[in-house]
């Protein structure tokens, strides 16, 4: 069983942040974004934000894949 | 025709087609244990896409996420939060998952604490809390149908006869086809779920307010603490988000048929792919909240907010519409279900049945006596539907507490080797236990926290104990010293 890279778990431990433990600070209504209460509109931005996060892991363990293959 | 005919025979259509893609996906394939319970192991990025999207836009999101946006606000938005994060967690689980199912041939999670723990007993429990836990969540999917027909009927249909119906439709499509036509069924559900999300989203508001923004703005001005927490209720503020969007997100992938799902994927990263683009499906709920917050005005003091989204729909579109809504509502409905179905009896006839009774039983045998059970489930589940009780919310939360006990164990299980099955039967045993006590004695939420999250604490805290007092499992035979033993190899 491989360990995923640290820097893999920094990048995935982005979007709980952003999504779960700061809610204090992003629970309001004001200001409202493209007509949605900010709350809203701050889930549903991360919700493509972490996509992209999840891009980027991808990204990294696939190189390391390739890189452990070719060094064993 | 009146519009209840016109609405229900938009329904009836669209379930007929659903249904026929079902029965079509599986025709000309030789249909041994494995292919109907893990489709061979053989689907690639959109199938899994669409069997693990399939059974996680249940009624619950399509019907409930509106319902709570209707009648509690904003701690529903937890909803959007969750899902994504389950998400983001799945990447470092499910490959693991498949490539230890590979190996030792897993078709369930049962199969998985077995080969990892090597504990008989173990390995039953799992199975039985997986199986109890998803009893009330199947009988929330037969409602929902039931719900939904007696609405686009104009009140013409009781739901008892609709749910029979749902019923013995989804019975017959598990039976015949197994994995593969849930998946298939999925593609005409999820391209109906989104299109009418997007309608509705986009609709309701712009009839009634003239667009989205003008909608908030009038509902802030009318309710102006609805749309953040605790929303329109007392406790839900943001401990109580917190940790329910842990408990959930943790949870999502214990649920014994998302646990399975991932072992049909072609290969590892498959599963990493999917965890990439899977978020972004998530957006098609937000759209159902707008329609749910918009029902907060349109159609105010509904008795049951569960009816929100159907009843604004009624008012808001022609009858044919709503019949569209109602079809990808009953799909919506009938997918998971059967998904359920199909998962429990499996465990049942494969991980409960053949260890205890029949240990001679063979893979074919097991398969058919799958089949049986999946017949019975769903009589089961069709009888608790009709007979339900008003309790039925607070049943579906224990069971989301219950699930998400095994997450230490299959965590722990993939990354510490030195996790023993001592240390996991006690941590399970004390995580379910500690949440059935506090939900049945009313404490969820406890000090601002919910239950099933202090409850997986706990669970948490006893296995990490336990294993170290206790041996690891076959540690000694483990093929690099550092790495994760598995019972099964030895």
């Amino acid at each position: 069983m491989r360990k995923p890279s640290s820097a893999a778990l920094l990048l995935a431990l982005v979007p709980f942040v952003a999504m779960c433990f700061s809610v204090p600070l992003w629970d309001r209504i004001e200001p409202m974004v493209l007509g949605l209460p900010f709350n809203l509109f701050w889930l549903i931005a991360w919700i493509v934000l972490s996509s992209g996060c999840m891009w980027l892991v991808y990204r990294l363990e696939c190189a390391r894949a390739a890189a452990e293959q070719r060094a064993p | 025709m009146s519009p209840a005919a016109v609405c229900l025979a938009t329904i009836f259509a669209i379930v007929a087609v659903g249904t026929i893609v079902g029965f079509l996906a599986g025709v000309r394939r030789r249909m041994d244990l494995e292919q109907w319970t893990v489709g061979g192991r053989g689907f690639g990025v959109a199938l899994v896409f669409l069997l693990m999207a399939g059974e996680v836009y249940t009624t619950f999101a399509f019907l409930g996420a509106s319902g709570w946006a209707y009648s509690r606000g904003g701690p529903t938005l937890y909803v959007l939060a969750y899902l994504t994060l389950a998400y983001v967690m799945s990447f470092f689980i499910l490959p693991q998952i498949w490539e230890a199912g590979r190996r030792h041939g897993m078709q369930t999670q049962s199969d998985f604490f077995l080969a990892r723990y090597g504990n008989p007993w173990l390995a039953g429990c799992v199975c039985i809390v997986g199986i109890v836990c998803f009893v009330p969540y199947l009988q929330l999917q037969i409602t929902g149908v039931g719900l939904i027909v007696s609405i686009a009927s104009y009140d013409g249909i009781a739901p008892g006869p609709a749910m029979a119906v749902a019923v013995a439709l989804l019975v017959a499509f598990v039976c015949v086809n197994g994995v593969r036509a849930v998946a298939w069924v999925s593609i005409v559900k999820d391209v109906l779920m989104v299109l009418a999300a997007l309608a509705i989203g986009i609709g309701v508001p712009l009839i009634h307010f003239g667009g989205i923004g003008p909608m908030f703005q009038a509902l802030v001005h009318a309710h102006p603490t609805h749309l953040t927490m605790p929303g329109a209720t007392r406790n839900l503020g943001h401990a109580w988000f917190i940790s329910t969007v842990l408990l959930t997100s943790l949870g999502f992938y214990m649920w014994p048929h998302s646990f399975a799902a991932s072992f049909t994927a072609r290969s590892a990263d498959t599963l990493r792919r999917n965890a990439v683009v899977m978020p972004l499906y998530t957006l098609t709920l937000a759209f159902i909240f707008f329609a749910g917050f918009a029902a907060v005005l349109v159609v105010p003091g509904l008795p049951n907010g569960d009816l929100a989204l159907l009843t604004v729909v009624r008012q808001s579109f022609p009858p044919w519409f709503l019949g569209v809504v109602g079809g990808a509502g009953a799909l919506t409905a009938m997918v998971p279900a059967s998904i359920f179905i199909l998962t429990a009896a499996t465990l049942f006839a494969k991980n409960l049945y053949r260890p205890l009774f029949a240990p001679a039983m063979s893979d074919a045998q097991v398969g058919r006596l799958a089949r049986v059970t999946v017949v019975v489930l769903g009589l089961i589940s069709l009888c608790l539907a009709l007979y339900s009780s008003p309790t039925l919310v607070s049943l579906l939360l224990t069971g989301y507490a219950g699930v998400t006990q095994f997450f230490p164990g299959v965590v722990l299980g993939l990354y510490w080797p030195r996790v023993s099955a001592r240390g996991v039967f006690a941590g399970l045993l004390a995580g379910v236990g500690g949440a059935v006590f506090l939900m049945t004695t009313h404490r969820d939420p406890l000090f601002g926290l919910s239950a099933g999250f202090l409850a997986l604490c706990l669970n948490f805290l006893i296995v990490v104990i336990v294993s170290l007092v206790t041996p690891a499992v076959s540690r000694e035979r483990s093929p690099r010293p550092g790495t994760v033993a598995w019972a099964a190899d030895a």
